[in-house]
């Protein structure tokens, strides 16, 4: 019922609002008044610097409550010259957008219609043309150079060879973390020996003796003030590892290994006392869609000093260890046991062959 | 000069409405309103289509905003139209969320300003302001239309499916795409995608082909490349861009067809899904997205340029004063679409992709900065010293040039490949392109649509809902649009469903709920535009021949043109460029501060410039030689 009188209300409200404007429109006819240079346009101009400036008045009003909650603490190395080069880039261009824009309305306010008045035939003037083609253009270089002296030091520049390196890999909807163990390599995988209900989520290839002592980790721990290299990988769709406190962001691509290498500067307790929250964690999305659950692969990173991660590190249980029936196990035996199977099916379909002869 | 006079008679006298009534051929119905070849009537089928597809495209992203702005809201009373999308808590369910995030961003992008845009305005005006009685081929033209309908019909129908429709976003990135174990939208819903995509993409190229060929082929006497309304010039190098990136996008869409259902491998590698390895080795992930960005660039300017094409031609109408920078507009055109081509990798700066390459992309990217910078200006000088009538069309251009600048300078930020690490596939990003591709394109859109109107249904709109319709619309596009540039440097990453489930995002859930409310308003708002458009076809105030008083061919048409444009196939010729507005001594040749482009230098001696006396005499002498 409610709802009845709810959609007839509406419709009669149209309905009304509809035929006022008809009126509007013919009052207006009869009245002539076909020139559309009127108070209209005065009403125009003077929004255009009553509205833009409205609108910049909330930004302002609004902004310190905005810059409480938009600033996330940075925890890397790498992560402050982003966060630099941002700020600076960003005064650049606020700066750039003002100008302009004020330029725009401040136009449109100062040059409405007037009777009295002629616009002016000019449309050309090389001289200002040039500069302000030159002004940009010098802007853009400085930019980037910046921007490429940050992102030579941040992922082209190379890196310690005794970076701790992990591994990190995503599925539909969750991350996996794979540490190589205490000799510092990770053993082989394949996609093709990925076992979900046996426990090899990963893949490992345990022919290889590097494998042997990888263990698997709840969450990604990681030292202060060493270089991580982190090697990401997906094996189903997409993913992409995003730290943001870290500045750390990089595709996950089934068939294609990327890495990242960064250096955590402050650990998670250290980051509770700056953030004054006792239960701060530092933590990691997908950024790359991935279906369903993309906005809920969260993983938790836990920075600490070096000492405490040496320690955890050797108190891991490693993956064989936990599941010892993996020992050994590896391609050959995969490829083995397939081969078998063809035999097997070979000589099965042989034998109905003779059957039905 | 016989003809010149009859043209230009045709045009002051006041005895011709009747003769385009004898233009008319004899034709039915259906080969007049349905399979037209006339391009007048299939701009306003490209039109019709374009503003519908921008009802459903919008009212989805009102949808989703309800999840993002409202996570607690019961959405139950949306069941009616939405079923069960909505799940039994009354909310909408997770993959619901992105196939409307992923059919949102579709239809936005290829079915309203792609087609919308382009298949309108180019249609409409190729013509009308080349001096051609019709397209190139009027048959392809239609085809072109009826193509763009079945894609229409099928991406339509998609949503409709039990599966859903494609949910991958709107670049489809395989593998998630390929694979249908990886979501629902990934089964049918995608195949239909890929279809749809495909047809819509024959449509493109076969309009595309079409406006190149009538822009170079079927210029009136006098209409040089460089006296081109800019209109005509966007239009043309968007139809470029169109046929040289379109393609690439279709060989892409084949290939993961291909992979899809035929078992090939060429974006496949080593996946392990649904509890089992897949066979498919040995191709690249990332090879679709460097075919896909190969058109996905440039698209960007196929939906831009068309609007800064129509911006450009109010802009000077209304200020009664010629474009600023003519030949730099041009150039700077021609730069944005080369550049256009190159740059495509600046979406793909955080796939592994080799570092280098990354530094290389950064440089040509931010490199269109400044053919963008220098168009900016030119708008900014062309108003200076102007005398503006803000009619809705040049409100909206203006509020064009302000968002084309205001998402244009966050692009020089995400250009950047280092500050791209945090801000890549965030609420930044959404923001840029949102505020410089979206709001800037359907401003664009909106204003031709204002401004061209008289000539396509022959009546005028109401130009005060038009100012409310634009105050509404500018402030709510801010409203909407700038707020996310504050989640995007927290780091909310896009296409999230919700973020209360990570304690670094869980907060602006103020802002969010501002954003939406604003978004709300803004999608509602759109409805005086709807109605004025409608009432206004019907029943709008009749339309004088050229009521904004410009100088372009189209103005010169009778109120209706008829087929073939111009009565008798009296088509006339151009003596000059299209912006003498506002010339010097104008009066004295009895012109008002406008004159059209068919007035030969000869009649304006007392306005004619230096420069257009050399030209007048340049052509004298052409003349005496062949005769």
């Amino acid at each position: 019922m409610t709802s009845v009188i709810i959609a007839s209300s509406l419709i009669l409200t149209v309905a009304v609002l509809v035929l006022l404007f008809r009126i509007q429109t013919l009052v207006s006819v009869l009245k002539g008044s076909h020139d559309t240079v009127g108070t209209s346009n005065k009403v125009n101009g003077a929004l255009m610097i009553i509205v833009p400036l409205a609108l910049l008045l909330a930004v302002v009003w609004y902004h310190p409550y905005a810059a409480k909650e938009y600033h996330l603490p940075v925890a890397s190395m790498h992560g402050v010259w982003t966060d630099n080069l941002f700020w600076t880039t960003l005064g650049i261009v606020v700066a750039m957008f003002l100008i302009t824009n004020i330029a725009l309305f401040y136009c449109a306010f100062a040059y409405q219609y007037d009777p009295n008045r002629k616009a002016s035939y000019y449309h050309d003037n090389p001289k200002v043309e040039i500069a302000w083609t030159i002004a940009p253009a010098i802007i853009m270089t400085v930019l980037v150079i910046m921007g490429y002296l940050v992102w030579h030091d941040t992922v082209e520049a190379p890196y310690d060879k005794d970076a701790e390196v992990i591994e990190i890999m995503g599925k539909q909807f969750a991350w996996q973390v794979r540490y190589p163990g205490k000799d510092g390599a990770l053993g082989k995988y394949d996609f093709r020996l990925i076992d979900d209900a046996k426990g090899n989520e990963f893949g490992i290839n345990f022919e290889d003796n590097n494998a042997n002592d990888d263990f698997l980790a709840r969450e990604l721990r990681i030292p202060k003030g060493k270089p991580v290299r982190l090697k990401i990988r997906a094996r189903d769709v997409l993913h992409s590892v995003y730290m943001p406190h870290f500045r750390v962001k990089m595709d996950a691509v089934p068939g294609m290994p990327t890495e990242f290498v960064f250096t955590p500067t402050k650990t998670t307790e250290e980051m509770r006392t700056e953030t004054g929250n006792a239960k701060f964690n530092y933590e990691l999305a997908c950024t790359e869609i991935c279906g369903k659950g993309h906005f809920a692969m969260k993983y938790i990173i836990i920075v600490e000093e070096q000492e405490d991660y040496k320690k955890w590190y050797a108190s891991q249980k490693t993956f064989l260890e936990e599941k010892p029936e993996f020992k050994g196990k590896g391609m050959n035996s995969l490829k083995k046991k397939n081969l078998a199977n063809q035999e097997k099916e070979q000589k099965e379909k042989a034998s109905k062959q003779q059957a039905s002869l | 000069m016989a003809e010149h006079a009859h043209a230009h008679a045709e045009v002051h006298g006041h005895d011709h409405d009747h003769h385009h009534d004898h233009d008319h051929h004899d034709q039915s119905f259906i080969s007049k309103y349905i399979f037209s070849e006339d391009h007048k009537v299939i701009a306003k089928q490209f039109l019709i289509m374009g503003l519908i597809w921008a009802f459903i495209g919008g009212a989805m992203s009102v949808i989703f905003r309800l999840q993002l702005g409202f996570p607690d809201m019961n959405l139950e009373f949306l069941r009616p139209i939405l079923g069960t999308w909505i799940n039994e808590t009354g909310k909408l369910g997770q993959e619901q969320y992105l196939a409307l995030v992923t059919m949102h961003g579709t239809i936005m992008v290829f079915f309203v300003l792609t087609a919308g845009l382009s298949g309108t305005f180019s249609n409409f005006l190729i013509p009308l302001q080349v001096g051609a009685p019709d397209m190139a081929s009027g048959f392809l033209n239609m085809l072109s239309f009826w193509f763009f309908f079945l894609a229409s019909v099928i991406m339509f129908a998609s949503l409709f499916l039990e599966t859903g429709p494609a949910s991958g976003g709107w670049v489809v990135y395989p593998p998630l795409s390929a694979l249908p174990q990886a979501m629902s939208g990934s089964g049918l819903g995608m195949t239909y995608w890929l279809l749809a995509m495909a047809i819509f993409i024959a449509s493109s190229l076969l309009g595309s082909i079409n406006y190149i060929t009538t822009v170079i082929n079927m210029r009136t006497k006098g209409l040089s490349f460089n006296r081109l309304p800019l209109t005509i010039w966007a239009f043309f190098l968007t139809a470029i861009i169109g046929v040289l990136s379109f393609p690439v996008l279709f060989a892409a869409a084949l290939l993961l067809i291909f992979d899809r259902s035929m078992g090939t491998s060429f974006y496949l590698d080593q996946i392990y899904i649904g509890g089992e390895a897949l066979h498919n080795q040995g191709g690249s992930a990332i090879l679709y997205q460097h075919l896909f960005w190969f058109l996905g660039h440039p698209e960007v300017y196929i939906v831009l340029l068309p609007a800064l094409g129509i911006t450009s031609e109010i802009i000077a109408t209304n200020s009664r004063k010629p474009i600023f920078g003519y030949h730099a507009m041009i150039g700077s055109m021609i730069g944005i679409g080369f550049l256009s081509f190159i740059v495509w990798a600046h979406h793909m700066f955080m796939t592994g992709m080799n570092p280098f390459l990354g530094t290389v992309f950064m440089l040509l990217t931010l490199i269109i900065a400044v053919p963008s910078a220098v168009k900016a200006f030119n708008y900014i000088a062309t108003l200076w010293q102007g005398n503006i009538i803000f009619t809705p069309a040049m409100l909206f251009s203006i509020g064009l040039v302000s968002v084309f600048i205001s998402g244009g300078v966050t692009g020089i930020i995400l250009g950047n490949n280092a500050l791209d690490i945090q801000l890549h596939d965030t609420y930044f990003v959404v923001a840029h392109f949102h505020i410089v591709m979206g709001s800037a394109s359907f401003f664009g859109f909106v204003a031709g649509v204002y401004h061209w109107f008289p000539k396509m249904f022959g009546r005028m709109m109401d130009a005060k809902l038009g100012y409310i319709h634009f105050w509404i619309t500018f402030i709510g596009i801010y409203c909407v649009f700038f707020p996310m540039h504050y989640t995007g440097i927290a780091g909310f990453p896009r296409r999230y469903y919700s973020f209360t489930g990570f304690d670094t995002f869980n907060k602006f859930a103020d802002l969010n709920m501002f954003i939406s409310g604003a978004a709300i308003v803004t999608f509602f708002a759109q409805g005086l535009f709807a109605f004025n458009f409608v009432y206004s076809i019907f029943r709008g105030r009749l339309a004088p021949e050229n009521p904004w008083n410009s100088t372009t061919l189209e103005w010169t048409t009778p109120r209706i043109p008829g087929h073939g444009n111009w009565p008798h196939g009296q088509i006339p010729h151009v003596h000059r460029w299209a912006y003498d507005y506002s010339k010097p001594n104008a009066e004295k040749d009895g012109f008002g501060d406008f004159i059209p482009q068919h007035i030969p230098l000869s009649e304006t001696p007392h306005s004619n410039t230096e420069h257009d006396n050399e030209v007048a005499h340049k052509s004298g002498t052409h003349k005496t030689h062949h005769s």
